[in-house]
């Protein structure tokens, strides 16, 4: 399937079911059908048995319906949302290491982390790590000054994103558990509740 | 009730309506064969001689009857031999469980003798599976297995059954109740301002067309779209899945679409003014040139997979959903209408096709397949269950066997399995024993899956095998004729003597060369209660047209020449 000519990034969010191998079968899924994506990200929400995953997309709108419409049709994923118009929060982390192995390197770096949302989280005689969140948009901007001083490795989380306001992307599952124990109850109806 | 993996996978095999199943033993699945003998006499097992068989078996079954078709096999080799016919039921979307061995669970991640990544391998060409990896799970994972590959669009699940799982014990007890998946939940129903526009589009339209495929059979809704049919009086065009979507001798039926469909079928979608695609996927088979598909249509597309709208075709209205559901809620308020101008120009298409037809040539000392299949057809009645290999000789059964009723043909479309029709041929008599099964299979194809021979006399299944012998892998014959300049490059074939290796099996037969010994074979096969096999020996270098070449406009047809203009 072609991607389709866009600057835009889209932002897919998929709550999964927190079994082994659903990771497995989204790349899987991204694979075999060629959708090009951006980043993927997974992580735990505050259901034991919910994941959350962000995917950003570097194409237009439909392109990602797409996507989100194929994702959909896992059976482990619960729901899908496509963050398009819709106002919400992103954020990027990345851990930047730096030289700074002289006090030009030190203040440079001390003096670009005051002006973003960034903290220096180690420093010894060569190195530093910097640590920044914020959006995509703004760590390129940071990591583009950072580079001048000197970066010698570095780690970006990808992006997550939740939607602002009133609209809750959550999902009550059903704990597989639960089921296991409902089925092998010996006075239960064995009912999958 | 304290029972082993192994009796639960019966005992949910039983709660399902199993009473067959196909496959092949191994040592990670003994234990569930030892378990089967206490199950004998209300689930059958059938031996195949090749796990792929096993697959295409269930397939078969599942076609035939809409039913979920069960195959069984060990880990690693035995598993592997699967994997063709999962991705054959998954492109065609029928419903099958597959159960395999796997190595115990202490032992996998370890290259265990006969381990594989199973669920690894089948992820893409299943349409779910599991590692049971609990033997509490069991229950409930069959359960679910059960109810994904059966509804909203049907498909292939795999479990993955440890050996250690199938011989460990629990307390049994089925769940009962509905399955609560909270990521699947398959839609049904058309909102109304989707109706709204379906119903605008088509009372606007001067020269709609319905394009009917296999998911009108397998939402069971046949009546529906013939009343859409009737009332609008749209013509209906078939997939080859579609078949038996509606008669074919309904005079609003103008035949197969696509590379070798019907030529009216393809002129007329190339003229329409509006598609009505009912649960067909716009497969680059029946679509050619997406670029000039079409070109004058707007397009309603109805389908359970949301994913398939404007997927390769572009919808103006496009409503996922269950198309028996869709089609009961648009009925109601759909208008009548005629199109007296647009159904006379499709007749006069097809009063040019017929005169294009290969039945209408006199062809002395020579057989053809078109022959063959024809008086297969008149010989049957028009009313036996056709299951196909892939082929020349596939497409001619499309164009000259008519079919009225649906799942009367059998046949792998999305994924042209050679090797597919013969077992597939079994499992479809296990799932309708009282109907008369023909295996059509070319020489090619029906080699890839000959050993099943042995299965069919094994169990004594009433099976007609129609061997369609070219000599020719005849389809690739066709294109290297029509694109390599007739360099038959490893298509020509040196043959076993068909009906000695029926002999060898057991298997009465019949040797045709000329037409006028068709009908006595025939009648021959229809007489005997168990396998037979006929070889009929046809013209090596028979055409199949109409023809699209790969990637060309659907109008863009190589045809036959008119009698006299060759
Ligand atoms: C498993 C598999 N391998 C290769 C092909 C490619 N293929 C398509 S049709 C065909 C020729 C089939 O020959 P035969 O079974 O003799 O049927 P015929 O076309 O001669 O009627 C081949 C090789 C296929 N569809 N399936
Ligand atoms: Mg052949």
């Amino acid at each position: 399937m072609a991607k389709q000519a866009s600057a835009q990034k889209v932002t897919i969010v998929a709550l999964v079911e927190n079994e082994p191998g659903v990771l497995n079968r989204v790349a899987s899924l991204f694979r075999r059908r060629a959708f090009n994506i951006d980043s993927l990200t997974v992580g735990r929400t505050h259901r034991a048995h919910v994941s959350r995953m962000t995917i950003r997309v570097d194409a237009g709108p439909e392109y990602a319906k797409r996507i989100a419409t194929n994702l959909q049709k896992l059976v482990n994923v619960i729901d899908v949302r496509v963050l398009d118009n819709e106002p919400h929060i992103e954020r990027d982390l990345a851990l930047i290491k730096v030289r700074s192995d002289d006090t030009d390197s030190r203040n440079t770096i001390t003096e670009i982390c005051d002006r973003y949302p960034a903290r220096i989280v180690d420093i010894g005689p060569k190195v530093a790590i910097i640590e920044m969140v914020g959006t995509e948009e703004i760590i390129e901007t940071f990591i583009d000054e950072v580079r001048a001083v000197g970066i010698v490795e570095m780690i970006r989380t990808g992006v997550v994103s939740m939607g602002r306001g009133i609209r809750i992307h959550d999902a009550d599952i059903t704990r597989r558990d639960l089921a296991r124990v409902a089925a092998q109850s010996p006075n239960g109806n064995g009912r999958i509740v | 009730m304290r029972l082993k993996g192994s009796e639960i996978i019966m005992e949910c095999l039983l709660k399902e309506g199993v009473h067959v199943m196909f496959g092949y033993p191994g040592g990670a699945i003994l234990p569930t064969y030892d378990a089967m003998a206490k199950y004998e006499d209300r689930l059958h097992h059938v031996l195949v001689r090749h796990e792929q068989g096993a697959s295409h078996m269930a397939d078969g079954y599942a076609r035939a009857t809409g039913e979920v078709g069960v195959c069984i096999a060990t880990s690693g080799p035995g598993a592997t031999n699967l994997v063709t016919g999962l991705a054959t039921a998954m492109m065609d979307s029928s419903p099958i469980v597959a159960i395999t061995g796997q190595v115990p669970i202490p032992a996998i991640g370890s290259d265990a003798f006969q381990e594989t990544d199973v669920t690894g391998v089948t992820l893409p060409v299943t349409k779910h599976n599991y590692l049971v990896t609990d033997v509490r799970d069991l229950a409930y994972i069959m359960k679910e297995a059960f109810h994904i590959a059966r509804t909203g669009r049907p498909g292939p699940v795999l479990v993955d059954v440890p050996k250690d799982v199938q011989n460990a014990e629990t307390e049994f007890v089925y769940p009962e109740g509905d399955i609560v998946l909270p990521g699947y939940s398959p839609p049904a129903r058309a909102h109304e301002r989707e109706l709204d526009g379906a119903l605008q589009l088509i009372a606007e339209a001067e020269r709609p067309i319905i394009l009917a495929g296999h998911g009108i059979l397998m939402s069971g809704a046949m009546q529906e779209v013939r009343e859409l049919a009737e009332r609008a009086q749209i013509p209906v065009s078939l997939t080859l899945l579609g078949k038996g979507a509606m008669p074919e001798e309904h005079p609003l039926v103008i035949g197969m679409m696509g590379m070798h469909g019907e030529a009216t079928s393809n002129l007329a979608i190339q003229e329409a003014d509006l598609l009505i695609a009912l649960g067909m996927r716009f497969d680059d088979r029946v679509t050619g040139n997406l670029k000039t598909y079409a070109p004058n249509a707007r397009k309603i597309h109805v389908d359970i997979d949301r994913s398939e709208l404007n997927k390769n075709v572009k919808a103006d209205v496009g409503i996922a959903g269950d198309l028996k559901t869709v089609l009961r809620q648009l009925l109601p308020r759909l208008q009548p209408k005629s199109h007296v101008a647009w159904i006379q120009q499709i007749r006069d298409w097809l009063e040019d096709s017929s005169e294009r037809d290969i039945l209408n040539y006199e062809t002395p000392g020579i057989l053809l397949t078109a022959q063959v299949v024809n008086d297969i057809w008149k010989l049957t009645g028009g009313d036996a269950i056709t299951v196909t290999d892939v082929g020349q000789h596939q497409m001619l059964e499309a164009q000259y066997y008519p079919h009225q009723r649906p799942s009367t043909l059998l046949t792998s479309g999305g994924l042209g399995t050679m090797g597919f029709g013969f077992p597939a041929a079994i499992g479809a008599k296990f799932g309708k024993p009282e109907e008369e099964i023909w295996a059509i299979v070319g020489d090619g194809g029906f080699q890839m899956t000959l050993c099943e021979m042995a299965t069919a006399v094994q169990e004594n299944i009433n099976v007609n095998i129609a061997i369609i012998n070219n000599n020719f892998l005849g389809m690739v014959r066709q294109w290297q004729e029509l694109f390599f300049e007739k360099r038959y490059q490893a298509t020509p074939m040196v043959n076993p003597d068909f009906c000695k290796l029926a002999d060898a099996y057991g298997i009465p037969n019949r040797y045709v060369t000329r037409r006028e010994d068709i009908e006595e074979a025939v009648r021959f096969a229809q007489s005997i209660d168990g396998p037979t096999l006929i070889e009929f020996v046809v013209e090596k270098e028979e055409m199949v047209y109409p023809m699209v070449p790969a990637g060309a406009d659907l109008h863009d047809m190589k045809r036959r020449p008119k009698p006299g203009e060759a």
